[in-house]
């Protein structure tokens, strides 16, 4: 093995960070989990030259080493830590070259812990357009280090910036500020207490103690340290922030020139209109528009594809097996349904995941936000939580994890509490087979009935939302303190290479975490319904022929095949549910689809297609798609299963039943309790029976 | 209490004066809301909240509560 260059990517927010990183790494990245907590890991591998390779750790965006979230926290824990196994080598900060002041605040910070630091001007691309000039041999006197200018959008200074890590030992460690200025008195006990540390660093370590609770991993103790009041240390912590931007305004008069005369202004235009009091929301309403029939419209096909695919795989599975095996059987009727379940669902991921990534690469999202503060805060939750509520579209869990950047403790968990009622992309499956059986064909002004259907159900599942963010807004005891504070980013048309990467990377994740919950429930359930206890599972055959003498071969083998899957395991368990659902318009098999759905939803469709075909004998219906299979299921008086009234009740129960354990278990770890997720599960749950039940004996 | 953030017009200029108060978020701080730093006013959200400002050269939103406590001086023209 070669030598490994420790490096970590450190930045603001909105610098291209990550663009830095793709650009680095490429493909050839893993996201993990930091133990313990949620923050994702974003690792990759560089290859330098001569057989030496960087490790690239991408740390989460952070404003300056002054944690207020949990992603920022990692970023100071780390840097804390020098026996922490990432501890870098190097660290290498991204600034955007027209957000360079701001930038270089966090740089010097790094910089003041004497880790060797190289600073990436990013985005130089734009530096004509923006009319900025910089002098980048004296900047790097100045700063006291080595400056990569990068564009990742041209692709040009990476090959300087390799380089650079490689050289890392020659890096100057001289500081930016001396910490002792910012007190003196302090800083002076501060260094007589533990003498053999840096005194920059002791600080960060008392301020983060104040600030945001324990450092877990900490080497160093201070809570023996005689501190300040927290007014006092904020005092300072304020002094050390005018104190560095004396030093970076110094710095940049003598290496920065910006002619705002040349500067083409994009940024005031955009807004003018993205911000606009009316226009502003028209066009962000005509955004959700076109990306809900978009997805409706362009997945559809693939979809179809996968749908049949998957059929007649199950079908030359079944052919081509030894016929009438054990194994077979759970191949063909178990796991490949299963799979089928979950693959179906790719298209539509991909395509959410898209849109949200544009949306937020090109700075729109945080004009979303502005727009959407004052709307929300009415009902209890803040801008910020749109952004949630947007991503809730795509999937819960990393939606509960995006509220993270809300400063407000109140304000997240309501977001957090209400986040599971926006139409994830696992409802989409159930959704769309049940509007394909009960809903027309036919369109209204341009738009199909059943692309009108789905967006209502977006829109319920938002305004359920909203609604009961309002309501929990007036249980909850008060809290009136709101930080809000969020960077307005420059717009700039979304990389590409970024875009593909998100999607192929939350795709994956999701379709390989969703697939193992369903795979095994596919397999649980199948055994189940191929089992049973007593005379009447194992006798069916000789009950139903003496019970049916004369009807035709075919018949009596369907016949057959249903008394079985009526009193195997499962049909044990449906039917005993039947009684409560009965009233809601669902037969004992949905029943089943039913209870496999609280542990993820998206099994419904799969859980169906299992029990439907271990409930059906003859060989030729066997190519039908689940659809058809659905269509064709009848009560035992001939009456359809799926009517309007049974499907529009089978449709509000998805939308709001809390039927998903990742959720449950991801707002455990972030609410750090079993309360509330028991509070989303009950009350979810309590509003999903009512609503359907409402629903079906109106209908009816 | 003098002149705030949150008294400025549409495309008004100031020029901060105290930005010490304890409910004013570190962050803010950071961000470049400090005494001397210039702050314009570029647009606002229906009901004057949030506003949008550029400070100090940085781009960014802070809610009316937050504005009102940063003092400043307003820059004529």
């Amino acid at each position: 093995m070669g030598k490994q260059i420790k490096v970590a990517l450190i930045g603001n927010p909105n610098t291209g960070k990550t663009s830095v990183f793709n650009a680095l790494t490429g493909l050839n990245q893993k996201v993990g989990n930091y133990p313990g907590i949620t923050v994702d890991k974003k690792e990759g591998v560089c290859k330098l030259s001569r057989g030496v390779k960087a490790h690239i750790l991408d740390l989460p965006g952070t404003y300056s080493l002054n944690a207020s979230s949990i992603d920022e926290n990692v970023v100071i824990e780390l840097l804390l830590n020098q026996k922490d196994k990432d501890f870098p080598d190097v660290a290498v900060v991204v600034a955007d070259v027209e957000n360079l002041k701001r930038n270089l605040l966090l740089f010097t910070q790094i910089k003041d812990l004497k880790i060797p630091t190289i600073l990436v001007v990013n985005m130089s691309d734009v530096m004509v357009r923006k009319g900025i000039a910089l002098d980048i041999a004296e900047l790097e006197t100045q700063l006291n280090t080595k400056i990569a200018l990068v564009s990742t959008r041209k692709g040009t200074g990476l090959q300087e910036l390799k380089t650079l890590i490689e050289g890392y030992k020659t890096l100057p460690k001289k500081q930016c500020l001396d910490a002792r200025s910012i007190d003196v008195d302090y800083f002076e006990r501060l260094e007589k207490a533990f003498p053999n540390q840096e005194v920059y660093k002791l600080w960060l370590v008392v301020t983060q103690d104040v600030n945001f609770g324990k450092l877990a991993r900490k080497e160093l103790d201070v809570s023996k340290f005689q501190t300040k009041s927290n007014s006092e240390l904020k005092r300072l912590q304020q002094k050390e922030a005018i104190k560095r931007y004396q030093f970076i305004n110094g710095v940049l008069k003598k290496s920065q020139v910006i002619d705002r005369s040349k500067a083409k202004d994009i940024r005031s235009k955009l807004d003018r209109i993205l911000t606009h009091i009316v226009w502003g929301y028209v066009i962000f309403l005509a955004i959700l528009i076109t990306i809900f029939q978009a997805i409706y419209d362009w997945a559809s096909f693939p979809m179809d594809l996968i749908d049949t695919s998957f059929a007649s795989l199950a079908e030359w599975v079944k052919n081509s097996f030894p016929n009438g095996g054990m194994l077979t059987e759970l191949l063909a009727e178990g796991v490949v349904s299963g799979i089928g379940g979950v693959v179906i669902f790719i298209p539509q991921i991909a395509f959410l995941f898209l849109f949200i990534s544009i949306l937020e690469e090109s700075g729109y999202m945080s004009r979303v936000v502005f727009l959407m503060d004052r709307i929300m805060r009415r009902f209890g939750i803040s801008g910020k939580s749109v952004v949630p509520l947007i991503s809730g579209t795509a999937c819960a869990i990393p939606a509960v994890m995006a509220t993270r950047n809300i400063e407000n403790w109140k304000e997240r968990l309501i977001t957090i509490l209400v986040v599971p009622f926006t139409t994830c992309a696992a409802r989409l499956p159930v959704y769309l087979i049940i509007i394909a059986l009960i809903i027309p064909e036919g369109t209204f002004l341009g738009f199909s009935y059943q692309a009108l259907t789905l967006m209502s159900l977006y829109l319920i599942g938002f305004g359920m939302a909203i609604f009961s963010a309002y309501i929990l807004d007036r249980v909850m005891k008060k809290e009136r303190k709101s930080f809000f504070v969020v960077e307005m980013p420059n717009y700039k048309l979304p990389l590409l290479k970024n875009v593909l990467i998100t999607v192929i990377e939350k795709t994956k994740t999701f379709v390989l975490e969703a697939g193992k919950i369903i795979l095994a429930i596919s397999i649980i359930l199948w055994v189940m319904a191929s089992f049973g206890p007593g005379e009447k599972f194992n006798n069916a055959e000789s009950i139903v022929t003496q019970n049916n003498i004369d009807i035709p071969k075919g018949e009596l083998d369907d016949k057959i095949a249903a008394y079985r899957l009526e009193h195997s395991y499962i049909g044990i368990v449906g039917k005993t549910i039947e009684p409560v659902i009965r009233p809601l318009g669902y037969d004992w098999k949905i029943g089943i689809g039913l209870v496999a759905s609280f542990a993820a939803r998206e099994v419904f469709v799969g859980t169906l297609a299992t029990i439907y075909s271990v409930g059906s004998a003859s060989e030729d219906e066997s190519i039908d798609t689940i659809k058809t299979k659905m269509a064709n299921e009848r009560y035992s008086d001939g009456r359809k299963v799926f009517t309007l009234a049974s499907g529009i009740s089978l449709l509000l129960f998805y939308a709001f039943a809390m039927q998903c354990m990742s959720t449950l278990a991801i707002v455990k770890r972030e609410t750090k309790s079993w309360k509330w997720p028991m509070v989303q599960l009950v009350g979810m749950s309590i509003i999903a029976y009512i609503f359907a039940l409402m629903a079906f004996q109106i209908l009816n | 209490m003098g002149l705030t953030i949150a008294d400025l017009k549409k495309g008004e200029r100031g020029v901060i004066t105290d930005s010490s108060s304890k409910d004013i978020p570190l962050k803010l701080l950071e961000m470049g809301c400090l005494p001397g730093n210039e702050v314009k006013l570029l647009q606002l959200a229906p009901f004057y909240d949030p506003l949008y400002l550029n400070v100090n050269g940085s781009f960014l939103a802070i809610r009316k509560d937050t504005a009102a406590l940063i003092l400043i001086e307003r820059i004529d023209g």
